[in-house]
């Protein structure tokens, strides 16, 4: 990289930064207002349990959030998280149920299928240059299918992998503080979101999200393999997606082959409401983690007022678009 | 599964080569399902199979990645009209919807049997299902008589538009209606364990007075259990269906008990009613293939474990 274009990148990195900040305030700002909203309107809802129902709906959303937030400041866009995650829930049962393996071993393999699939789409990205959105959208659909094709069909359940629960509905802090009962699935999503700020602030891959975002080209003319950080982030991606798996498949007590479809949506809405710019070049972690908040906020907030299921899309969609609008907004001032 | 996977792929070309591919012998039969969300539909299609073999004819057994895709649905009922089968059998996602697709087989003199939800109209010569509405009574008489006929209840149905999610609902909601102390306080949709879980956890803390629950399917009764561990609550839960998670939670005590239908009899029904059509036979319009309230007390008496399924 010459001189010149870590200056340009460091400066609109820099100007973008205040932007994500301001813009994580808000949705922080919102998330609080809801919360308020709700523990006004209802009795209940402001209550230690209802607090643990909220973080443990939010978990897997914010998890596949995460692996969507960081291909989308680096300007891609990843429709495949959700049968990705699916996929590597059913690895992780043929692991550790059909062949029997430790879990030491069952965990790991779904966390590497993850990085392996997505080192698949994003070779295909960088170096056949086929749209993201086409590349991903395949992946999907590919995925669920295969998800069906390798288990016929049929569940696989994790009867024979008692420790298997101890990834996300168990509550291994409630051993050391009795009563306090925050599922594991938290802790995970908490780890997860820490690690995944560090890489995306702290690590060279981490610039190169940013960098690929803002000026892909100018990132190329300087010399840098760009095609090869780009594997990078898919798969590192790919492998939260694992995460989300191995999440959601503790809590079923199953790998269900037919779910995923549809994840993906909630996900690039929780980046979204987050302050992630669907451009490119701007966004944080800490925001996607409140806009999955924000969803499950809201959806727990309106099924405990008992308002009619059908309005709970209504609202999402509606804080979606503002979500938008303000960060087009921000934009524009910054 | 070979057949699933041709769904998957373009179905123009599935279209073009299949007329020369289903002209063996035996005369074919398409039965399209709702989809493959559910152990159910492995019963149904074991039940299609073995009627098939019994009445030396080939189908074939499709349906759309989810009982929400209506449109999927009328896309594999065109693919398969194109396959010329001599009978068809239907699992329709909506009443009305999908009747300019099934017209064609009306006109084409090719008998309809529909099988597990109806259609709104007299195309089908029978209908093979369970009386919903009577079925979903019964688990709310089972729910009412566990909560001593007084108090709250809830229900988290699987879907709104499907008859067997408005049937359900009706007789459950009907039900209860007959039970003056006892009154219905939520009713929640989700098709999703994950889902149905954690729209329970806040109806349970909306309703901390809430008694019993019913869970109008398997993803439903799944996600009523995992509500019913995270929470560690009390209240009294009955199901619909079955498959391992939902036979696990009854004998571990999370819910008391489950309705179960007769999938394998639904598909079955399908498959033999096109075969005695194809006979000249005359049917009733509509054939109930049953359903049977189970606990952890009878679920190992044969009658009632050859319908039961993992």
């Amino acid at each position: 990289m010459t001189a010149t274009t870590i200056a340009e990148t460091e400066s609109a990195k820099s100007t973008f930064f205040t932007v994500a900040t301001l813009q994580k305030a808000v949705a922080f700002a919102v998330l609080l207002l809801l919360i308020a909203f709700f523990s006004f309107t209802s009795p209940v809802f402001l209550s230690w349990g209802n607090a643990i129902n909220i973080m443990t709906a939010t978990s897997v959303n914010a998890v596949l959030g995460i692996a969507c937030t960081l291909v989308i400041i680096s300007a891609g866009i990843d429709l495949s998280v959700g049968t990705l995650m699916t996929f590597c829930a059913i690895m992780a049962g043929i692991l550790s149920v059909n062949l029997g393996l430790p879990l030491y071993i069952g965990i790991p393999g779904a966390l590497l299928t993850g990085a392996a699939v997505g080192v698949c789409s994003g070779s295909l990205i960088a170096y056949l240059k086929i749209p993201p959105f086409i590349v991903t959208l395949g992946f999907m659909r590919a995925l669920y299918g295969l998800n069906l094709v390798m288990t016929n069909a049929k569940p696989i359940y994790f009867d024979d992998q008692p420790n298997y629960s101890l990834i996300s509905p168990d509550s291994s802090i409630s051993l050391l503080i009795p009563g306090l009962g925050i599922p594991n699935a938290v802790f995970v999503m908490l780890i997860v979101a820490v690690l995944a700020a560090i890489i995306l602030n702290r690590t060279i891959l981490g610039r190169f999200v940013f960098a690929l975002g803002s000026n892909e080209e100018a990132v190329r003319l300087s010399g840098v393999n760009v095609n090869k950080w780009k594997v990078a982030i898919y798969a590192l991606s790919g492998m939260i997606c694992g995460v989300g798996g191995l999440l959601i498949s503790s809590r079923l007590g199953s790998a269900q082959p037919a779910i995923g479809m549809g994840y993906e949506l909630d996900a690039i809405a929780a980046t979204v409401i987050g302050g992630t710019s669907l451009t490119g070049g701007r966004g944080t972690i800490l925001g996607t983690v409140i806009g999955a908040f924000i969803i499950s906020v809201l959806s727990n907030g309106l099924t405990v007022l008992s308002v009619a299921d059908q309005w709970k899309f209504v609202a999402t969609g509606v804080i979606l678009v503002t979500a938008v609008y303000i960060d087009m907004r921000l934009k524009k001032r910054a | 599964m070979k057949k699933l996977l041709a769904s998957a792929a373009v179905l123009a070309a599935v279209s073009a080569y299949s007329t020369a591919s289903y002209a063996g012998d035996a005369p074919y039969y398409a039965i399209i399902a709702k989809g493959f969300s559910h152990q159910f539909w492995q019963a149904v299609k074991l039940g299609a199979e073995t009627q098939a073999k019994a009445d030396g004819v080939t189908i074939s057994f499709e349906g759309p990645n989810t009982e929400a895709e209506i449109d999927k649905q009328i896309d594999i009922l065109n693919a398969a009209f194109a396959k010329k089968p001599v009978g068809l059998g239907f699992a329709a996602l909506d009443t009305k919807a999908e009747d300019k697709a099934l017209k064609q087989f009306a006109d084409a003199k090719i008998p309809i049997v529909a099988f597990d939800s109806g259609v709104a109209n007299d195309m089908p010569v029978t209908t093979c299902t369970t009386d919903n509405v009577a079925a979903a009574a019964e688990a709310a008489k089972q729910l009412a008589a566990a909560i001593g006929d007084e108090g709250e209840v809830a229900a988290e149905i699987h879907d709104q538009t499907s008859a067997t999610g408005i049937g359900r609902r009706k007789g459950f909601e009907d039900e209860m209606a007959k039970h003056t102390k006892i009154k219905i306080v939520d009713v929640k949709f989700a098709n999703e364990a994950g889902k149905a879980a954690d729209d329970i956890k806040a109806m349970m803390t909306a309703h901390p007075n809430l008694k019993g629950i019913f869970a109008s399917n398997e993803g439903a009764a799944v996600g009523l259990a995992i509500a019913q561990k995270e929470t560690g609550s009390k209240i009294v839960g009955v199901g619909f269906d079955s498959g391992k998670k939902q036979k696990d939670a009854i004998n571990a005590g999370l819910l008391i008990g489950s309705i179960t239908q007769n999938p394998v009899g639904i598909g079955q029904c399908a498959v033999s009613s096109l075969t005695k059509t194809l006979k000249g036979e005359k049917l009733e319009k509509v054939i109930d293939t049953g359903f049977y309230y189970y606990t952890k007390d009878n679920m190992s008496d044969p009658k009632i474990a050859a319908v039961l399924y993992d």
